[in-house]
């Protein structure tokens, strides 16, 4: 028992830690592949060079961070079998399809294009090789699609039938489309974005926060003008994303509501059912027993998110589990996720999350171009932008500091608000693996031996750590570099690029590894 | 035929295509320390494989994720029984994958040096491990009867397994060579193709003594059948290299991988894994599959995208398909 439980909380472990690290470079692929595929066809369609530089300039940190998103991917696909293999054979029939059409479909459209697209700058004709990073954006969505199609399964298993000791699929278009699948999709997307948009935010208003300091003949204004379309970009973005993070969220949280409603009991450490339930902001104090020595709550809010209006009852922990308990027996010694991480993550996932979307929201209010402004403090494209307050009031020096820090910073809120949405999502539904069908404990490899665990738990972890630090040295050079002095091409390059024996065909490429 | 038959052509299918690429370019990344004498030849060899080698991979994911949705047994089985092996073969493939993508980000000599470094070992090891794999999977594995894995690491390291090893990596060291004198020009084809020779003789002795052993071991006449064009296209391929038709070498080394990794999966039909412990234990394609109706839409979904993939993958070599040499490599 002792060494039946360690080997589950390893693979847990090495799960959570793979799983919340591949994720931190997916939303970035897939909202940074479509915001420079919008810069690249702004380029191609106007010819503006602050276009081309903003390309060239995200699309470098883009391709830094995909290429850890596509390694860390293979060890997901490999460990369901590796570590979880008795999950394996029960889900295969259902959960396998999506994986290989995720394969088949996504992985094969991205990995191509994103090839064409990184060495085909003087072999493509613009429009093609404008295509093809529009092909990798579509790929970076269809694979989340299809992945989370899977993951909506573990949660609110639909479309099968329990057969010969396994869920086998008899309703294939009931996974792709259920309502749990749609939601999650729509608020994983807006999430992404968030991301994204935050990402774009941060490193233009560190860059244009250089040009502010720079005196006026050592900018560039191309280089500026580049930078605070980015910026205007990232901002518009996130406000959009937030939104559409909270629309989706509140949705997310109604579906669960009704087909996990342990999770979302967690989610507020409600113990007791409560008719009006109430949400609470903060809590300190013994958060997992319910006694909170401080706590701020908001009447109803909680009967609102689960159920739209101010009044209904919440059932709390203790009944959800006496519920579980009558309609599931001893499958599991009890039914409830771990409170605390539960209660904070949720929170931390909100919190970290919607900083983000105010920030972006003041940002876009502080940097506005006409609106409401004074002639005289508005600037042309190509000037680093004032932050105004009012018509003719501009923020303070001190203010200003900490606005700008605040933009660079909210770089890191949505990507915290990920981790923390994936852990809460996961471990809320704990003890289970597939809700209502198999228990985490059930799941685990019974062939695989504790050092083996061990071995890879460790190998991974240290291998991560190694990359993350090479990673991010590697962006922050780049980022702080900002965009180079590379100049568009001229002319429209041949399919293929320059025939061979031609004067052109011994040329260095735009682009080598 | 049954749709699992179907299912295990298929996924013969995508690991031929796996290693029919990755194949080339694993052998690529290993001739990066045997063949390239400075750092412009080496950034050549990558170059080569530049743009191809993540839609490559692919075909390792959607083997994985096929067995996964086609056969969930074999799956579990083999992931969890190989473990140690493939954590290997991940982590290997992790690093390469960023070694291809961050080398050049820098310059500075050390940097590229460590991912050189990674580049050849992340391409040898998986190049071995696999046929490591494979030689196992033919030879049966202590496969109790639940269907679990109960040797351990050391068990999969025998004389037929290491062989099988010894046979991926020459072969696809040849094969990796061959595509460099395909898609360079300059001196380094040259070397490219003296090289061929030399590693394509001793690939030629390995893979004989592999397929024969195999052969004998499970073979039939199907297999046997395979075998011997597998024999034919690798004496076909290193002839072919010596009279500078490159192109046919490339292609004769490709017909090579195909009809030796279809014959490992010929001399496997019925089974997908066999018992070492007891026949009757084996996971074969009836006992290890997934439903028919799961079958079905694989079916639909693999038929129709298969030919785009191929199509879409194709047009990209033929974008990239002109030679390149050190002047082309940029400052």
């Amino acid at each position: 028992m002792e060494l039946a439980l360690a080997h589950e909380t390893m693979a847990r472990w090495q799960f959570g830690i793979t799983t919340v690290y591949h994720f931190l470079f997916v939303p970035l692929t897939i909202s940074l592949s479509a915001l420079v595929a919008g810069l690249q066809t702004a380029w191609v369609r106007t010819g503006r060079e602050k276009y081309f530089k903003a390309t060239k300039f995200w699309g470098k940190l883009f391709l830094i961070n995909i290429a850890m998103g596509v390694v860390t991917g293979i060890v997901q696909e490999f460990q369901f079998g590796m570590s979880w293999s008795n999950y394996s054979r029960f889900v295969g029939d259902i959960f396998g399809a999506p994986l290989a059409f995720e394969a088949l479909i996504a992985f094969f459209f991205e990995s191509t294009f994103i090839g064409l697209w990184i060495f085909g700058w003087d072999r493509l004709p613009k429009k093609l090789h404008l295509l093809s990073i529009w092909m990798v954006s579509i790929g970076t969505v269809l694979s989340a699609y299809f992945i989370l199609a899977a993951n909506s399964w573990m949660q609110h298993p639909v479309g099968y039938e329990l057969k010969n000791g396994r869920a086998q699929l008899t309703d294939f278009p009931k996974v792709l489309f259920q309502n749990t699948t749609l939601v999650v999709v729509f608020h994983t997307i807006t999430a992404a974005f968030l991301v994204g948009g935050a990402f774009m935010i941060g490193i233009a208003a560190y860059q244009l926060r250089k040009a502010s300091r720079l005196a006026a003949e050592d900018r560039e204004p191309v280089k500026v003008a580049s930078m605070k379309t980015s910026l205007r970009l990232g901002l518009v973005v996130c406000l959009l994303a937030g939104l559409g993070t909270a629309i989706s969220g509140d949705a997310l949280g109604k579906v669960m509501f009704e087909q996990q409603p342990m999770k979302m009991a967690a989610a507020e450490a409600l113990w007791d059912t409560e008719s009006p339930a109430p949400f609470s902001v903060f809590a300190y104090g013994d958060v997992a027993r319910g006694h909170n020595t401080v706590e701020v709550t908001v009447p109803g809010l909680l009967s609102f998110l689960a159920k739209g209006d101010f009044t209904s009852p919440v059932p709390g922990i203790n009944n959800t589990n006496a519920a579980e308990k009558a309609k599931f027996g001893d499958k599991a010694p009890n039914y409830e996720p771990n409170i605390p991480t539960t209660f904070w993550a949720f929170r931390w996932m909100i919190g970290f999350g919607m900083t983000s979307f105010v920030i972006a929201a003041v940002g876009l209010w502080l940097t506005r171009r006409r609106f409401w402004l004074a002639p005289e403090f508005r600037r042309a494209g190509d000037e680093v932008p004032l932050f105004m307050l009012t018509r003719t009031r501009e923020l303070g020096p001190t203010l200003t500091k900490w606005a700008w820090r605040g933009a660079i910073w909210t770089l890191a809120f949505p990507l915290i608000a990920c981790s923390w949405g994936w852990i809460f999502t996961e471990m809320g539904r704990q003890p289970w693996v597939v809700y209502g069908l198999m228990t985490t404990a059930d799941a685990v490899s019974p062939g695989v031996s504790i050092g083996e665990q061990w071995t890879s738990l460790i190998v991974l972890t240290l291998l991560y750590g190694i990359l993350a630090v090479v990673e991010v040295k590697l962006m922050v050079k780049y980022a702080k570099a900002g965009p180079t002095d590379e100049q568009p091409p001229t002319k429209d390059p041949t399919l293929g690029g320059p025939p061979a024996g031609s004067e052109d065909a011994d040329k260095p490429f735009a682009f080598a590894y | 035929m049954h749709l699992h038959d179907v299912w295990f052509v298929l996924i013969a299918v995508l690991w031929i295509g796996y290693f029919f690429l990755e194949g080339f370019d694993f052998g690529v990344g290993i001739l990066t320390r045997i063949l390239a004498r400075d750092e412009r030849e080496r950034r050549v060899l990558i170059n080569t494989i530049g743009p191809v080698w993540d839609g490559n991979e692919v075909w390792l994911l959607t083997a994985a994720g096929a067995t996964f949705a086609a056969f969930p047994d074999w799956y579990a089985t083999l992931f969890s029984g190989f473990y140690l092996p493939l954590l290997l073969i991940l982590v290997c493939l992790i690093i390469r994958g960023v070694a291809f993508e961050y080398r050049a980000k820098r310059d500075d000599a050390p940097w590229k040096r460590n991912w050189d470094h990674a580049i050849f070992w992340c391409s040898l090891l998986p190049a071995f491990l696999w046929g490591v794999a494979f030689g196992n999977i033919v030879h049966g594995t202590k496969i109790d009867a639940h269907m679990e894995y109960v040797g351990n690491f050391f068990d999969l390291l025998n004389v037929y397994s290491i062989l099988g090893g010894v046979v991926t990596l020459t072969l696809f060291t040849f094969h990796g060579s061959v595509f460099t004198a395909l898609k360079t020009n300059g001196e380094i084809r040259e070397r490219a193709r003296a090289l061929a020779l030399k590693v394509g003789v001793v690939t030629a002795l390995a893979a004989l003594a592999f397929l024969i052993w195999t052969q004998l071991h499970r073979g039939d006449s199907w297999s046997f059948a395979a075998m011997v064009v597998a024999v034919l296209a690798l004496v076909g391929a290193i002839g072919m290299n010596q009279i500078g038709r490159e192109g046919w070498a490339f292609l004769l080394s490709g017909v090579t991988v195909v009809a030796a990794v279809a014959m490992l999966f010929l001399t496997l039909f019925p089974d997908v894994m066999p018992s070492s412990l007891n026949p009757a234990w084996s996971l074969t394609v009836s006992n290890a599959s997934a439903s028919s109706y799961t079958l079905g839409i694989m079916t639909w979904v693999a038929g129709f995208m298969t030919p785009v993939v191929l199509a879409y993958q194709g047009w990209t070599y033929w974008v990239f398909r002109r030679r390149i040499g050190v002047q082309n490599m940029p400052a």
